[in-house]
Parts: structure tokens; C-alpha cells; sequence
């Protein structure tokens, strides 16, 4: 394996979908590495989910071929993905927390099921992580997100906002390489939008974790590109150089129409991308 | 036309999936034992008032008509023998299910028809866990122990309503009654009494399972999966008592 495949977390191969006639994902091409930044625009129905639930297996691409950490992960079996996804964490659109759960469980659920991650995690041989370590875990984790007076709260009696951050805690309590957020900032005020997005920089910069954002606001993708997490100052600041670690994709149809730098998508001429670009 | 069949060929083919895989999973760990206790709690205990209350009044009714009719002919003492063979064979299994399928097909569909809208299958997929495993199989080993376990209620309460309309209103004897009725019982009808609720068990829990993991279109969608479900569920109920009545006939 060359040095470009060992650390690519994601590619997908001329990947297309459809629903009846409805292409989702119509020939959609992309590579990103460990510790990148994608930033996905594009209307509702775009395919923007699409290409999320398709990069771990929750839906089968009907032609293309999708690698998720240098594995063809295409035509696997659902009980072999379950091993493949202990490395990705997702946030869903529409928060896909377990209602019949409190916060605390909603948290500690992947540490409990993931057998892969249990096994990973076993110290010394004497079995998997123990009560208290999961508790320990997931108060942390939920202190991340500045939750963790929580725990005991069902998500219907928290915000919106709250959920998100609760979303966001379960996503990344098994510290995944990568992440996958869809719409973390739809439908919220703006104060908690940017909460929320100083938070996925917060996860990034300090485990170098690679993500995917799906959002409809230029805003989340212009901080994610524009600045970093100091972990000595706990402070969100303006990053000196980028490079090429944030890009920027925007999907019409199930096509994927732009990929680029924040400067490059700036500069676009195209009048459906130039939609997405506000100052 | 061709779509109609060609729609109902396919849902037909995932019932086979899905019930496959969820009888496969009985035997697979992991064992959600916690979850089946649940919905044995949920379906079983849950059902009980309405089933006794049906299971008695349907006694009732049965006593009340063939009464009238038997007494006819003279020949109302058989009250005992009508009402144990149809409440065992038919009335029982039949009714039982019917309202099981009223209360908890149309539970099991909404409850997994709202998790897959608000992403809660999905999640629990990308988490690590079948949701066939976790949420399909211990509602189908919970009905499958429940609903005999409820018609046989209903079968008693159902004899004890046809007992007091004998005794009351026909001049039978209460021994009289329940001797005529427990020997005109065979195995044959008992065997046939339970085998229909096991079967019942598994079209209401697949049933359910199935459109609720096909709900698509937010909450209108669930409201669509639970009605459909429940009239599916009932259909498959008649069609299977027709199928079986007739290897016992």
C-alpha cells in the first residue's frame, strides 16, 4: 500500500444512486485524507445526505465502488460494516437519538455495541471497558460539548441546539478518525449555529480529525477553512494557513459540480455555486 | 394493475426477508433478553383488560345466539359443546388476534415507523446494531409467547360468559355446562386453538416490523404504516384460519 492510500480515510469511485428515477448521487468522484475538512453545500435534495449514509454503507451505491480506510466497502455484508463503522461517528440530520434512551445512555450506546471497539479497548485481556470507565467516558465527552449537567435528560426535554451537542457527543465518544456531520446547524438561532460549528472545530483540532460537513450555511464552512482550536488558550482563533485542509464540494442533482478551496469557490462563476458563497 | 402486482409481489418478498432474518437472529447473539421481557410486558400484560373483556363478552354473545337457536330444536343443552368447540377453534384464536393486531400492530409500526423517520434506525445501524436483532426479533419471540398465552384466557373468560347465559337464561347447570363442554373438546381443537395464535403472533409482529421499517414521509408517513399494518395483519389472519380450518375440518 503507497503512502496515499495508507492515510485516505475516503473515496468514492464514480459512485451513482437512484430512487425510481431520481438520481441521488450521479457519478460522484472525490478522495480526502486523514485530518481533512470537506464542507458540502447544495440544496435540499442535492444528494448531500445521499453521499453520507453511501460513504458507511447505510445505503448500496448501485454502480461505483466506495472506500472507507483503504477498504472496498461496496458490496460488503451488513455484519462486516459494523466493524468498519467503529470509525466513523455521524451526527444525523435529524439528530437520531434513541427517545426511549436519556443523554447518558445516548452517549455510552456505541461504547456499549460496538463489539469491535469493545474488543479494541479490552485492557490487559480482562474483557471490555468497564461500568465506571464508560461513565468516566461519556461525562467527559459530554463536558466536551458542555453538557455535562445532562445526563439523566431524556432529548425531548432538551433544545434543539442541546440535541445537536448531544448528537455531536455520541458521534465522537469513541474518538472515530473520522466524522461525519449532516445539517448540525439547521434550523438553529445563529449564537447556537456558531456554538455548534466552534465545537466540530474544537473535535478536529484536537484529535486531528478527518470531517465532513453537510450544511446549507457559508458561515460553517468559512470558520471550518478560517480557524483552529488552541489547546492552549481552550480559545477558537483564526487559523495562519489553511492549505489545502478545508475543501469545499457543492452538489445539484446527485452531482458533485464544485470542489475547491474557499478561494476558488469565491471566484466561481457558476451561477448555482455562486449561490452558496455569501460574505 | 401490473404495478399494483408488481408493489404487492415486492412487500411480499421483504415479509420473507425480513422474517428470515428475524427467526434467523433468534438463534444469533447478541440476545436482547431485556427487550423481549419488555414487549412481553408491553403486548401481553398491556392486552390483557381488553382481551378479557372481549374474550367474555364474545361468550356471552355466542350463548345468547346459539341459545336462541338451539332452543329451537330442543336442544339447548349442546350450549356447552357449541361454545367450547367454536370459542376454542375459531372464536378465540381469531378475536384474540384481531385485537392484538388492532393494539399492537399499529404500536409496533408507529413506534419503529417513528424511529426510522427521525433517523433513529440508522443511527442504531451505524452504531453497530442490527435493527432486526434489537427491535424486529424480541417483538416476535414476545408474541409468539404472548398471544396463545392470551387466546387461552380469552378461550376461558369466552366459556365462563357462555357458562352464566346457560345457567341464567337456558335452565342448564353450571356442572352440566362445563362437563359438556370439556368433553366435547379434543386434542385436535386445542391443538388447532394454539397453533393459530402462533401463527397470528408472527404476521402481527412482522407485519408491524415491516411497515414500520418501510415508513417513509415524516408523520404522515407513520400514520400511513400503522393503518396499513393493521389492516394487513388482519387480513392475513383470515386468510390463515382459512387455510388451516381445512386441515382440521
Amino acid at each position: 500500500m503507497d503512502e496515499t492510500a495508507t492515510s485516505e480515510v475516503l473515496r468514492f469511485k464514480d459512485v451513482s444512486l437512484r430512487f425510481d428515477e431520481t438520481p441521488a448521487l450521479d457519478h460522484v468522484s472525490f478522495a480526502m485524507n486523514a485530518g481533512e475538512t470537506r464542507v458540502v453545500f447544495g440544496a435540499a435534495g442535492s444528494g448531500k445526505t445521499m453521499m453520507l449514509k453511501t460513504a458507511v454503507g447505510l445505503e448500496k451505491p448501485d454502480s461505483g465502488r466506495v472506500i472507507l480506510f483503504g477498504e472496498d466497502v461496496t458490496d460488503f455484508q451488513e455484519s462486516a460494516l459494523f466493524k468498519i463503522r467503529a470509525k466513523v461517528g455521524i451526527l444525523f440530520q435529524e439528530g437520531g437519538l434513541f427517545d426511549s434512551m436519556n443523554i447518558a445512555d445516548n452517549v455510552a450506546y456505541p461504547l456499549l455495541n460496538q463489539q469491535v471497539l469493545n474488543q479494541r479497548t479490552r485492557r490487559n485481556g480482562d474483557g471490555p471497558l468497564s461500568e465506571a470507565d464508560i461513565d468516566a467516558k461519556v461525562l467527559q465527552t459530554l463536558n466536551f460539548v458542555e453538557l455535562g449537567s445532562t445526563l439523566q435528560k431524556y432529548p425531548s426535554e432538551v433544545s434543539g441546539g442541546m440535541r445537536r451537542r448531544v448528537g455531536i457527543a455520541r458521534a465522537v465518544v469513541t474518538e472515530p478518525p473520522l466524522v461525519l456531520y449532516d445539517s448540525p446547524t439547521a434550523g438553529l438561532d445563529p449564537i447556537t449555529a456558531n456554538l455548534i460549528i466552534h465545537l466540530l472545530i474544537k473535535e478536529r483540532d484536537s484529535r486531528n480529525t478527518a470531517a465532513i460537513l453537510v450544511t446549507h450555511r457559508y458561515q460553517d464552512g468559512h470558520l471550518m477553512a478560517n480557524f483552529r482550536y488552541n489547546p492552549d488558550s481552550g480559545q477558537i482563533e483564526p487559523a495562519v494557513a489553511d492549505g489545502v485542509k478545508t475543501k469545499f464540494f457543492v452538489m445539484n442533482e446527485g452531482r458533485l459540480v464544485f470542489e475547491g478551496t474557499e478561494t476558488e469557490l469565491r471566484a466561481s462563476q457558476d451561477v448555482y455555486v455562486r449561490k452558496f458563497v455569501k460574505y | 394493475m401490473l404495478d399494483f402486482l408488481k408493489s404487492w409481489i415486492e412487500t411480499f418478498q421483504e415479509f420473507l426477508f425480513l422474517a428470515a432474518r428475524a427467526f434467523r437472529n433468534i438463534f444469533r447473539s447478541p440476545h436482547y433478553a431485556d427487550d423481549i421481557f419488555i414487549q412481553m410486558d408491553v403486548i401481553g400484560v398491556g392486552s390483557l383488560p381488553i382481551v378479557i373483556l372481549i374474550g367474555f363478552f364474545s361468550g356471552i354473545i355466542m350463548g345468547l345466539q346459539m341459545g336462541r337457536a338451539l332452543t329451537t330444536y330442543g336442544a339447548q343443552e349442546q350450549i356447552g359443546q357449541i361454545v367450547a368447540i367454536s370459542l376454542v377453534r375459531e372464536f378465540g384464536p381469531v378475536l384474540t388476534a384481531l385485537l392484538v393486531a388492532g393494539r399492537n400492530a399499529s404500536g409496533i409500526a408507529s413506534e419503529i415507523g417513528s424511529m426510522k423517520v427521525t433517523e433513529q434506525i440508522d443511527a442504531m445501524r451505524a452504531l453497530g446494531t442490527d435493527p432486526i436483532q434489537k427491535l424486529v426479533t424480541p417483538r416476535l419471540i414476545a408474541l409468539m409467547v404472548v398471544l396463545p398465552l392470551l387466546t387461552i384466557i380469552a378461550d376461558f373468560i369466552g366459556l365462563i360468559g357462555g357458562a352464566l347465559i346457560s345457567v341464567g337464561l337456558l335452565n342448564i347447570t353450571w356442572s352440566f355446562y362445563w362437563s359438556s363442554a370439556w368433553r366435547a373438546l379434543i386434542y385436535q381443537d386445542l391443538f388447532q386453538g394454539l397453533l393459530k395464535p402462533f401463527l397470528f403472533a408472527i404476521i402481527i409482529s412482522l407485519v408491524g416490523c415491516l411497515y414500520g421499517m418501510r415508513t417513509t414521509g415524516g408523520t404522515q408517513g407513520v400514520g400511513r404504516a400503522t393503518t396499513q399494518a393493521v389492516v394487513v395483519s388482519s387480513i392475513w389472519i383470515f386468510v390463515i384460519t382459512s387455510f388451516i380450518d381445512p386441515l382440521f375440518f
